[in-house]
Protein backbone atom coordinates (compact mmCIF):
# COMPACT_ATOMS: atom_id res chain seq x y z
CA UNK A 1 0.00 0.00 0.00
CA UNK A 2 1.13 3.50 -0.85
CA UNK A 3 1.91 5.03 2.54
CA UNK A 4 0.51 8.33 1.31
CA UNK A 5 -2.76 6.78 0.10
CA UNK A 6 -4.68 6.66 3.35
CA UNK A 7 -7.84 8.37 2.12
CA UNK A 8 -9.12 10.28 -0.88
CA UNK A 9 -11.53 13.12 -1.47
CA UNK A 10 -13.98 11.51 -3.88
CA UNK A 11 -16.84 14.01 -4.00
CA UNK A 12 -17.30 17.76 -3.66
CA UNK A 13 -20.15 20.20 -4.09
CA UNK A 14 -20.21 23.98 -3.80
CA UNK A 15 -23.67 25.54 -3.66
CA UNK A 16 -23.84 27.89 -6.66
CA UNK A 17 -25.81 30.82 -5.16
CA UNK A 18 -24.18 33.57 -3.11
CA UNK A 19 -27.48 34.79 -1.69
CA UNK A 20 -29.91 32.11 -0.65
CA UNK A 21 -33.62 32.81 -0.17
CA UNK A 22 -36.37 30.49 1.00
CA UNK A 23 -34.34 27.56 2.32
CA UNK A 24 -33.52 26.39 5.81
CA UNK A 25 -30.06 25.65 7.12
CA UNK A 26 -30.81 21.93 7.50
CA UNK A 27 -32.20 21.75 3.97
CA UNK A 28 -29.00 23.28 2.59
CA UNK A 29 -26.84 20.75 4.48
CA UNK A 30 -28.95 17.97 2.96
CA UNK A 31 -28.99 19.33 -0.59
CA UNK A 32 -25.21 19.69 -0.72
CA UNK A 33 -24.75 16.24 0.84
CA UNK A 34 -26.91 14.72 -1.88
CA UNK A 35 -25.04 16.60 -4.61
CA UNK A 36 -21.61 15.59 -3.28
CA UNK A 37 -22.73 11.95 -3.13
CA UNK A 38 -23.82 12.22 -6.76
CA UNK A 39 -20.43 13.73 -7.66
CA UNK A 40 -18.70 10.81 -5.95
CA UNK A 41 -21.01 8.12 -7.31
CA UNK A 42 -21.88 6.94 -3.80
CA UNK A 43 -25.18 6.65 -1.96
CA UNK A 44 -26.33 7.77 1.46
CA UNK A 45 -26.00 4.30 2.93
CA UNK A 46 -22.27 4.28 2.11
CA UNK A 47 -21.70 7.03 4.69
CA UNK A 48 -20.49 5.88 8.11
CA UNK A 49 -18.72 9.04 9.30
CA UNK A 50 -20.12 12.57 9.61
CA UNK A 51 -18.38 15.90 10.17
CA UNK A 52 -19.78 19.41 10.57
CA UNK A 53 -19.11 22.64 12.48
CA UNK A 54 -20.92 24.59 15.20
CA UNK A 55 -22.84 26.62 12.63
CA UNK A 56 -24.90 23.49 11.91
CA UNK A 57 -28.41 23.40 13.37
CA UNK A 58 -28.74 22.08 16.92
CA UNK A 59 -25.92 20.57 18.97
CA UNK A 60 -22.98 19.25 17.00
CA UNK A 61 -24.04 16.51 14.56
CA UNK A 62 -27.24 15.54 16.38
CA UNK A 63 -29.92 17.14 14.23
CA UNK A 64 -28.21 16.63 10.89
CA UNK A 65 -27.57 12.90 11.24
CA UNK A 66 -31.28 12.56 12.06
CA UNK A 67 -32.42 14.84 9.19
CA UNK A 68 -30.15 13.02 6.73
CA UNK A 69 -31.03 9.59 8.08
CA UNK A 70 -27.38 8.64 8.50
CA UNK A 71 -26.18 5.52 10.29
CA UNK A 72 -22.73 6.66 11.42
CA UNK A 73 -20.10 5.11 13.64
CA UNK A 74 -17.81 8.16 13.74
CA UNK A 75 -18.54 11.90 14.19
CA UNK A 76 -16.36 15.00 14.62
CA UNK A 77 -17.57 18.58 15.06
CA UNK A 78 -14.23 20.32 15.39
CA UNK A 79 -14.81 24.06 15.09
CA UNK A 80 -11.89 26.40 14.54
CA UNK A 81 -13.71 28.90 12.35
CA UNK A 82 -12.99 29.05 8.64
CA UNK A 83 -10.22 26.44 8.78
CA UNK A 84 -12.59 23.84 10.25
CA UNK A 85 -13.19 21.97 7.01
CA UNK A 86 -9.48 21.43 6.37
CA UNK A 87 -9.26 19.84 9.80
CA UNK A 88 -12.39 17.83 9.05
CA UNK A 89 -10.74 16.34 5.94
CA UNK A 90 -7.54 15.66 7.88
CA UNK A 91 -9.42 14.04 10.76
CA UNK A 92 -11.59 12.04 8.35
CA UNK A 93 -8.47 10.68 6.64
CA UNK A 94 -7.03 9.73 10.04
CA UNK A 95 -10.28 8.05 11.11
CA UNK A 96 -10.45 6.10 7.85
CA UNK A 97 -6.82 5.04 8.21
CA UNK A 98 -7.54 3.92 11.78
CA UNK A 99 -10.49 1.84 10.63
CA UNK A 100 -13.09 3.98 12.39
CA UNK A 101 -15.08 4.68 9.22
CA UNK A 102 -14.96 4.10 5.46
CA UNK A 103 -16.81 7.02 3.91
CA UNK A 104 -16.96 10.39 5.68
CA UNK A 105 -19.39 13.16 4.80
CA UNK A 106 -18.54 16.80 5.65
CA UNK A 107 -21.27 19.45 5.31
CA UNK A 108 -21.58 23.13 6.14
CA UNK A 109 -24.04 25.95 5.44
CA UNK A 110 -24.75 29.49 6.52
CA UNK A 111 -26.61 32.56 5.39
CA UNK A 112 -25.07 35.76 6.80
CA UNK A 113 -26.59 37.82 3.95
CA UNK A 114 -30.10 36.46 4.19
CA UNK A 115 -29.94 36.45 7.96
CA UNK A 116 -31.43 32.98 8.20
CA UNK A 117 -28.27 31.16 9.17
CA UNK A 118 -27.36 30.32 12.68
CA UNK A 119 -24.30 32.20 13.90
CA UNK A 120 -22.68 30.48 16.84
CA UNK A 121 -22.23 32.74 19.85
CA UNK A 122 -18.49 32.46 20.29
CA UNK A 123 -17.91 35.80 21.98
CA UNK A 124 -20.35 35.85 24.90
CA UNK A 125 -18.63 33.87 27.60
CA UNK A 126 -15.04 33.79 26.36
CA UNK A 127 -12.38 34.81 28.91
CA UNK A 128 -10.44 36.93 26.43
CA UNK A 129 -12.98 38.91 24.43
CA UNK A 130 -14.14 40.88 27.46
CA UNK A 131 -10.82 42.69 27.23
CA UNK A 132 -11.30 43.40 23.52
CA UNK A 133 -14.93 44.23 22.78
CA UNK A 134 -14.91 47.65 24.55
CA UNK A 135 -12.39 48.79 21.91
CA UNK A 136 -14.70 47.86 19.01
CA UNK A 137 -12.41 45.56 17.03
CA UNK A 138 -14.46 45.06 13.86
CA UNK A 139 -13.22 42.14 11.78
CA UNK A 140 -11.22 44.04 9.12
CA UNK A 141 -9.44 46.01 11.85
CA UNK A 142 -8.21 42.79 13.45
CA UNK A 143 -6.45 41.95 10.18
CA UNK A 144 -5.34 45.54 9.62
CA UNK A 145 -3.30 45.42 12.84
CA UNK A 146 -1.22 42.60 11.37
CA UNK A 147 -0.88 44.34 8.01
CA UNK A 148 0.28 47.57 9.65
CA UNK A 149 2.91 45.73 11.67
CA UNK A 150 4.16 43.82 8.62
CA UNK A 151 4.51 47.09 6.72
CA UNK A 152 6.45 48.56 9.65
CA UNK A 153 8.84 45.63 10.00
CA UNK A 154 9.36 44.74 6.33
CA UNK A 155 8.31 47.71 4.22
CA UNK A 156 5.39 45.89 2.64
CA UNK A 157 3.18 48.26 0.64
CA UNK A 158 -0.53 48.63 -0.08
CA UNK A 159 0.27 48.16 -3.76
CA UNK A 160 1.85 44.78 -3.03
CA UNK A 161 -1.19 43.67 -1.02
CA UNK A 162 -3.38 44.87 -3.90
CA UNK A 163 -1.68 42.43 -6.29
CA UNK A 164 -3.32 39.60 -4.35
CA UNK A 165 -6.79 40.97 -5.12
CA UNK A 166 -5.78 41.67 -8.71
CA UNK A 167 -4.74 38.03 -9.19
CA UNK A 168 -7.98 36.75 -7.63
CA UNK A 169 -10.01 39.01 -9.91
CA UNK A 170 -8.21 37.73 -13.00
CA UNK A 171 -9.41 34.25 -12.05
CA UNK A 172 -12.93 35.27 -10.98
CA UNK A 173 -13.75 36.67 -14.41
CA UNK A 174 -14.00 33.05 -15.62
CA UNK A 175 -16.27 31.86 -12.78
CA UNK A 176 -19.97 32.48 -13.57
CA UNK A 177 -20.86 32.00 -9.89
CA UNK A 178 -18.33 34.53 -8.55
CA UNK A 179 -19.76 37.51 -6.67
CA UNK A 180 -17.18 39.91 -8.14
CA UNK A 181 -16.28 39.12 -11.76
CA UNK A 182 -14.72 42.39 -12.85
CA UNK A 183 -10.95 42.39 -13.29
CA UNK A 184 -9.46 45.07 -11.03
CA UNK A 185 -6.11 46.87 -11.08
CA UNK A 186 -3.71 47.77 -8.29
CA UNK A 187 -5.00 51.35 -8.61
CA UNK A 188 -8.61 50.16 -8.17
CA UNK A 189 -7.67 48.45 -4.91
CA UNK A 190 -5.60 51.23 -3.36
CA UNK A 191 -8.18 53.84 -4.39
CA UNK A 192 -11.11 51.91 -2.93
CA UNK A 193 -12.61 53.15 0.33
CA UNK A 194 -10.38 52.77 3.39
CA UNK A 195 -12.00 50.39 5.88
CA UNK A 196 -9.26 50.06 8.51
CA UNK A 197 -5.79 51.35 7.65
CA UNK A 198 -4.04 49.95 5.69
CA UNK A 199 -6.86 47.70 4.41
CA UNK A 200 -9.18 49.07 1.75
CA UNK A 201 -12.59 47.74 0.75
CA UNK A 202 -11.01 45.65 -2.03
CA UNK A 203 -8.51 44.10 0.40
CA UNK A 204 -11.50 42.35 2.02
CA UNK A 205 -13.25 39.16 0.95
CA UNK A 206 -16.89 39.01 -0.05
CA UNK A 207 -19.70 38.24 2.39
CA UNK A 208 -21.78 35.42 0.99
CA UNK A 209 -24.41 32.89 1.88
CA UNK A 210 -23.29 29.41 1.00
CA UNK A 211 -23.12 25.72 1.60
CA UNK A 212 -21.06 22.79 0.51
CA UNK A 213 -20.08 19.20 1.08
CA UNK A 214 -17.01 16.98 0.80
CA UNK A 215 -16.81 13.19 0.78
CA UNK A 216 -13.65 11.41 1.92
CA UNK A 217 -13.33 7.66 1.32
CA UNK A 218 -11.06 4.70 1.89
CA UNK A 219 -8.67 4.23 -1.10
CA UNK A 220 -10.16 0.83 -1.99
CA UNK A 221 -13.57 2.46 -2.30
CA UNK A 222 -12.13 5.46 -4.16
CA UNK A 223 -10.57 3.16 -6.76
CA UNK A 224 -13.98 1.57 -7.46
CA UNK A 225 -15.47 4.93 -8.46
CA UNK A 226 -15.52 6.40 -11.94
CA UNK A 227 -14.60 9.97 -11.00
CA UNK A 228 -10.99 10.86 -10.15
CA UNK A 229 -10.12 11.24 -6.47
CA UNK A 230 -7.68 13.48 -4.64
CA UNK A 231 -5.36 11.74 -2.23
CA UNK A 232 -5.02 13.34 1.22
CA UNK A 233 -1.26 13.03 1.17
CA UNK A 234 -0.42 15.25 4.14
CA UNK A 235 -2.14 17.46 6.68
CA UNK A 236 -1.24 19.89 9.41
CA UNK A 237 -2.99 22.11 11.87
CA UNK A 238 -2.08 24.76 14.41
CA UNK A 239 -3.51 27.42 16.68
CA UNK A 240 -1.97 30.78 17.40
CA UNK A 241 -2.89 33.36 20.00
CA UNK A 242 -1.43 36.24 21.94
CA UNK A 243 0.52 34.24 24.49
CA UNK A 244 -0.26 36.35 27.53
CA UNK A 245 0.78 39.45 25.62
CA UNK A 246 3.97 38.18 23.94
CA UNK A 247 2.34 39.22 20.71
CA UNK A 248 3.92 38.71 17.26
CA UNK A 249 1.50 39.63 14.51
CA UNK A 250 3.84 38.83 11.63
CA UNK A 251 3.58 35.03 11.96
CA UNK A 252 0.49 32.85 11.45
CA UNK A 253 -0.55 29.32 12.37
CA UNK A 254 0.44 28.33 8.82
CA UNK A 255 4.02 28.27 10.14
CA UNK A 256 3.07 25.12 12.03
CA UNK A 257 0.33 23.67 9.80
CA UNK A 258 2.22 24.00 6.51
CA UNK A 259 5.53 22.34 7.41
CA UNK A 260 3.66 19.53 9.19
CA UNK A 261 1.60 18.84 6.06
CA UNK A 262 4.65 19.00 3.79
CA UNK A 263 6.63 16.64 6.03
CA UNK A 264 3.83 14.07 6.15
CA UNK A 265 3.40 14.30 2.38
CA UNK A 266 7.14 14.08 1.77
CA UNK A 267 7.14 17.16 -0.47
CA UNK A 268 8.48 20.70 -0.55
CA UNK A 269 6.87 23.90 -1.78
CA UNK A 270 8.65 23.33 -5.11
CA UNK A 271 6.39 20.32 -5.74
CA UNK A 272 3.16 22.33 -5.41
CA UNK A 273 1.64 23.14 -8.81
CA UNK A 274 -1.44 24.95 -7.48
CA UNK A 275 -2.25 26.54 -4.11
CA UNK A 276 -5.60 27.46 -2.57
CA UNK A 277 -4.54 30.00 0.06
CA UNK A 278 -7.18 31.17 2.56
CA UNK A 279 -7.98 34.74 1.61
CA UNK A 280 -10.26 36.45 4.09
CA UNK A 281 -8.15 39.55 3.43
CA UNK A 282 -5.15 40.22 1.20
CA UNK A 283 -2.84 40.26 4.23
CA UNK A 284 -4.04 36.77 5.21
CA UNK A 285 -2.56 35.44 1.96
CA UNK A 286 0.72 37.32 2.18
CA UNK A 287 1.51 36.16 5.72
CA UNK A 288 0.66 32.54 4.94
CA UNK A 289 2.82 32.48 1.80
CA UNK A 290 5.80 33.44 3.96
CA UNK A 291 4.95 31.01 6.76
CA UNK A 292 4.40 28.15 4.30
CA UNK A 293 7.87 28.76 2.92
CA UNK A 294 7.06 29.98 -0.60
CA UNK A 295 9.32 32.91 0.25
CA UNK A 296 11.29 34.17 3.24
CA UNK A 297 9.64 36.09 6.09
CA UNK A 298 9.29 39.68 4.98
CA UNK A 299 9.52 38.83 1.26
CA UNK A 300 5.78 38.25 0.77
CA UNK A 301 5.19 41.67 -0.77
CA UNK A 302 7.80 41.12 -3.46
CA UNK A 303 6.58 37.54 -3.99
CA UNK A 304 3.01 38.51 -4.89
CA UNK A 305 3.91 41.47 -7.13
CA UNK A 306 3.53 41.58 -10.90
CA UNK A 307 0.95 38.82 -11.18
CA UNK A 308 3.00 36.05 -9.61
CA UNK A 309 -0.23 34.44 -8.31
CA UNK A 310 -2.07 34.58 -11.66
CA UNK A 311 -2.54 31.24 -13.41
CA UNK A 312 -0.60 31.13 -16.65
CA UNK A 313 1.37 34.26 -15.73
CA UNK A 314 3.08 33.75 -12.39
CA UNK A 315 5.01 31.03 -10.62
CA UNK A 316 2.32 30.11 -8.08
CA UNK A 317 -1.23 29.97 -9.45
CA UNK A 318 -3.57 30.55 -6.50
CA UNK A 319 -7.33 30.59 -5.87
CA UNK A 320 -8.31 30.00 -9.49
CA UNK A 321 -12.03 30.11 -8.59
CA UNK A 322 -11.59 33.76 -7.60
CA UNK A 323 -11.15 32.87 -3.94
CA UNK A 324 -12.87 34.47 -1.00
CA UNK A 325 -11.67 37.82 -2.29
CA UNK A 326 -13.90 37.64 -5.40
CA UNK A 327 -15.88 34.42 -5.57
CA UNK A 328 -17.27 32.98 -2.35
CA UNK A 329 -16.63 33.15 1.41
CA UNK A 330 -19.64 31.14 2.57
CA UNK A 331 -20.92 31.96 6.05
CA UNK A 332 -17.72 33.97 6.70
CA UNK A 333 -15.89 30.63 6.70
CA UNK A 334 -14.00 30.01 3.50
CA UNK A 335 -12.03 26.83 4.20
CA UNK A 336 -14.10 24.40 2.16
CA UNK A 337 -13.90 26.53 -0.97
CA UNK A 338 -10.12 26.14 -0.78
CA UNK A 339 -10.54 22.37 -0.94
CA UNK A 340 -13.11 22.54 -3.75
CA UNK A 341 -10.85 24.40 -6.15
CA UNK A 342 -7.80 22.29 -5.29
CA UNK A 343 -9.80 19.14 -6.13
CA UNK A 344 -11.04 20.71 -9.39
CA UNK A 345 -7.44 21.50 -10.35
CA UNK A 346 -6.30 17.94 -9.59
CA UNK A 347 -9.22 16.52 -11.59
CA UNK A 348 -8.41 18.84 -14.48
CA UNK A 349 -11.86 20.38 -14.08
CA UNK A 350 -10.99 23.99 -13.30
CA UNK A 351 -12.04 26.54 -15.92
CA UNK A 352 -9.81 26.02 -19.00
CA UNK A 353 -8.58 29.61 -18.75
CA UNK A 354 -7.12 28.95 -15.28
CA UNK A 355 -6.46 25.19 -15.28
CA UNK A 356 -2.85 24.47 -14.31
CA UNK A 357 -1.28 22.01 -16.80
CA UNK A 358 -0.37 18.62 -15.34
CA UNK A 359 -1.57 19.58 -11.87
CA UNK A 360 -0.58 16.59 -9.75
CA UNK A 361 0.06 18.18 -6.33
CA UNK A 362 -2.08 20.93 -4.82
CA UNK A 363 -2.15 22.72 -1.50
CA UNK A 364 -5.20 24.00 0.38
CA UNK A 365 -4.94 26.16 3.50
CA UNK A 366 -7.28 27.69 6.03
CA UNK A 367 -6.87 30.49 8.55
CA UNK A 368 -9.89 30.86 10.79
CA UNK A 369 -11.36 33.00 13.57
CA UNK A 370 -9.35 36.27 13.86
CA UNK A 371 -5.80 36.79 12.63
CA UNK A 372 -4.38 39.04 15.33
CA UNK A 373 -6.23 37.83 18.43
CA UNK A 374 -6.68 34.06 18.15
CA UNK A 375 -6.63 32.07 14.94
CA UNK A 376 -6.47 28.56 13.57
CA UNK A 377 -4.48 27.18 10.69
CA UNK A 378 -5.03 24.12 8.56
CA UNK A 379 -3.12 22.76 5.58
CA UNK A 380 -3.78 19.86 3.23
CA UNK A 381 -1.45 18.49 0.58
CA UNK A 382 -3.64 16.80 -2.03
CA UNK A 383 -2.43 14.60 -4.87
CA UNK A 384 -4.10 13.49 -8.08
CA UNK A 385 -5.00 9.84 -7.51
CA UNK B 1 -12.69 62.02 18.41
CA UNK B 2 -15.64 60.54 20.26
CA UNK B 3 -14.97 56.99 21.33
CA UNK B 4 -16.26 57.18 24.86
CA UNK B 5 -20.00 57.01 24.81
CA UNK B 6 -20.02 54.23 22.22
CA UNK B 7 -17.69 51.85 24.05
CA UNK B 8 -19.39 48.55 24.89
CA UNK B 9 -19.36 47.60 28.55
CA UNK B 10 -16.60 45.28 29.77
CA UNK B 11 -17.41 41.71 30.70
CA UNK B 12 -17.38 41.53 34.50
CA UNK B 13 -16.88 38.14 36.11
CA UNK B 14 -15.12 36.71 39.19
CA UNK B 15 -11.79 36.57 37.34
CA UNK B 16 -11.92 40.15 36.07
CA UNK B 17 -13.86 42.21 38.64
CA UNK B 18 -10.68 43.52 40.32
CA UNK B 19 -9.38 44.78 36.95
CA UNK B 20 -12.52 46.76 36.22
CA UNK B 21 -12.85 48.00 39.83
CA UNK B 22 -9.30 49.38 39.60
CA UNK B 23 -10.05 50.99 36.25
CA UNK B 24 -12.87 52.94 37.94
CA UNK B 25 -10.11 54.34 40.19
CA UNK B 26 -7.94 55.14 37.16
CA UNK B 27 -5.49 52.33 37.88
CA UNK B 28 -4.33 49.76 35.29
CA UNK B 29 -3.78 46.29 36.72
CA UNK B 30 -2.02 43.38 35.09
CA UNK B 31 -1.35 39.90 36.38
CA UNK B 32 1.98 38.50 37.58
CA UNK B 33 2.68 34.81 38.17
CA UNK B 34 3.37 33.85 41.79
CA UNK B 35 5.80 31.19 40.64
CA UNK B 36 7.62 32.09 37.39
CA UNK B 37 7.23 35.84 37.82
CA UNK B 38 6.02 36.49 34.27
CA UNK B 39 3.48 39.27 33.90
CA UNK B 40 0.61 38.89 31.47
CA UNK B 41 -2.45 40.46 29.85
CA UNK B 42 -5.30 39.60 29.33
CA UNK B 43 -5.60 38.84 33.05
CA UNK B 44 -6.70 35.35 34.11
CA UNK B 45 -6.52 33.41 37.34
CA UNK B 46 -3.84 30.92 36.27
CA UNK B 47 -0.50 31.84 34.67
CA UNK B 48 -0.51 30.91 30.94
CA UNK B 49 3.23 30.19 31.13
CA UNK B 50 3.26 27.67 34.01
CA UNK B 51 -0.35 27.32 35.29
CA UNK B 52 0.55 28.60 38.77
CA UNK B 53 -1.61 31.05 40.72
CA UNK B 54 -1.14 34.72 39.95
CA UNK B 55 -1.55 38.10 41.64
CA UNK B 56 -2.59 41.56 40.53
CA UNK B 57 0.09 44.22 40.16
CA UNK B 58 -0.36 47.84 39.18
CA UNK B 59 1.14 48.72 35.81
CA UNK B 60 3.01 51.98 35.33
CA UNK B 61 0.60 52.99 32.59
CA UNK B 62 3.49 53.69 30.22
CA UNK B 63 3.76 51.92 26.88
CA UNK B 64 4.54 52.11 23.19
CA UNK B 65 2.34 51.38 20.20
CA UNK B 66 2.99 47.89 18.78
CA UNK B 67 0.45 48.25 15.97
CA UNK B 68 -2.64 50.32 15.20
CA UNK B 69 -5.36 50.87 12.66
CA UNK B 70 -7.72 53.75 12.04
CA UNK B 71 -11.19 52.25 11.77
CA UNK B 72 -13.33 54.25 9.37
CA UNK B 73 -17.05 54.01 10.02
CA UNK B 74 -19.71 55.97 8.20
CA UNK B 75 -19.86 58.79 10.73
CA UNK B 76 -16.70 58.47 12.80
CA UNK B 77 -13.16 57.13 12.97
CA UNK B 78 -11.34 55.60 15.89
CA UNK B 79 -7.94 54.04 16.50
CA UNK B 80 -7.71 50.39 17.51
CA UNK B 81 -4.25 49.40 18.72
CA UNK B 82 -2.01 46.98 20.49
CA UNK B 83 0.18 48.71 23.07
CA UNK B 84 3.30 47.14 24.57
CA UNK B 85 3.22 47.97 28.27
CA UNK B 86 6.47 48.94 30.01
CA UNK B 87 6.09 45.71 32.01
CA UNK B 88 6.20 43.64 28.79
CA UNK B 89 2.74 42.38 27.85
CA UNK B 90 0.89 43.74 24.81
CA UNK B 91 -2.77 44.70 25.30
CA UNK B 92 -5.57 45.67 22.93
CA UNK B 93 -6.83 49.20 23.41
CA UNK B 94 -7.88 52.42 21.69
CA UNK B 95 -5.55 55.36 21.10
CA UNK B 96 -7.47 58.55 21.93
CA UNK B 97 -6.19 61.53 19.97
CA UNK B 98 -7.68 64.44 18.03
CA UNK B 99 -5.33 63.53 15.18
CA UNK B 100 -5.55 59.81 14.32
CA UNK B 101 -3.38 60.30 11.23
CA UNK B 102 -0.45 61.23 13.49
CA UNK B 103 -0.44 57.84 15.25
CA UNK B 104 2.69 55.75 14.59
CA UNK B 105 4.09 52.36 15.60
CA UNK B 106 6.69 52.85 18.33
CA UNK B 107 5.06 56.03 19.61
CA UNK B 108 5.13 56.42 23.42
CA UNK B 109 1.69 56.46 25.03
CA UNK B 110 0.24 56.71 28.53
CA UNK B 111 -2.89 55.13 29.96
CA UNK B 112 -6.11 57.08 30.39
CA UNK B 113 -9.59 55.91 31.30
CA UNK B 114 -12.60 56.34 29.05
CA UNK B 115 -16.28 55.95 29.89
CA UNK B 116 -18.17 52.99 28.49
CA UNK B 117 -21.92 52.61 28.14
CA UNK B 118 -21.94 51.12 31.66
CA UNK B 119 -20.55 52.53 34.92
CA UNK B 120 -17.19 50.98 34.06
CA UNK B 121 -14.20 52.80 32.61
CA UNK B 122 -11.94 51.17 30.02
CA UNK B 123 -8.16 51.69 29.86
CA UNK B 124 -7.25 53.59 26.70
CA UNK B 125 -4.00 55.31 25.76
CA UNK B 126 -3.04 58.82 24.71
CA UNK B 127 0.13 59.84 22.85
CA UNK B 128 2.90 61.29 25.01
CA UNK B 129 4.81 64.27 23.67
CA UNK B 130 8.52 63.31 23.74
Amino acid sequence: MNMHDRAQIVGIYEYPDRKIIGKTLAQLHAEVARAALADAGLSKDDIDGYFTDSAAPSMGPMSMVDYLGLDVRYVDTTDVGGASYLLHVAHAAQAIHAGKCNVALITFAGMPRSGLGRTPNVMGTAPDTGFELPYRPITPSIYALAAQRHMYEYGTTSEQLAWIKVAASHHAQHNPHAMLRDVVTVEDVVNSRMIADPLHLLDCCVVSDGAGAIIVARPEIARSLSRPGARVRGSGEGLRYRKGGRTDLTVTAAARAGPAAFAEAGITTADIKYASIYDSFTITVLLQLEDLGFCAKGEGGRFVEDGNLISGVGKLPFNTDGGGLCNNHPNNRGGATKIFEAVRQLRGEAHPAVQVPNCDIALATGLGVQLSTRHSGGALVLERA
Amino acid sequence: METASKMPAPDRNPETAAYWNAAREHRLLIKQCDSCGESFHYPRALCPFCLSDSSWIEASGEGTIYSYTIVHLRDEAYVLAYVTLAEGPVMMTNIVTPDPQSVRIGQPVRVSFAPTISEDLAPVFVPVQP
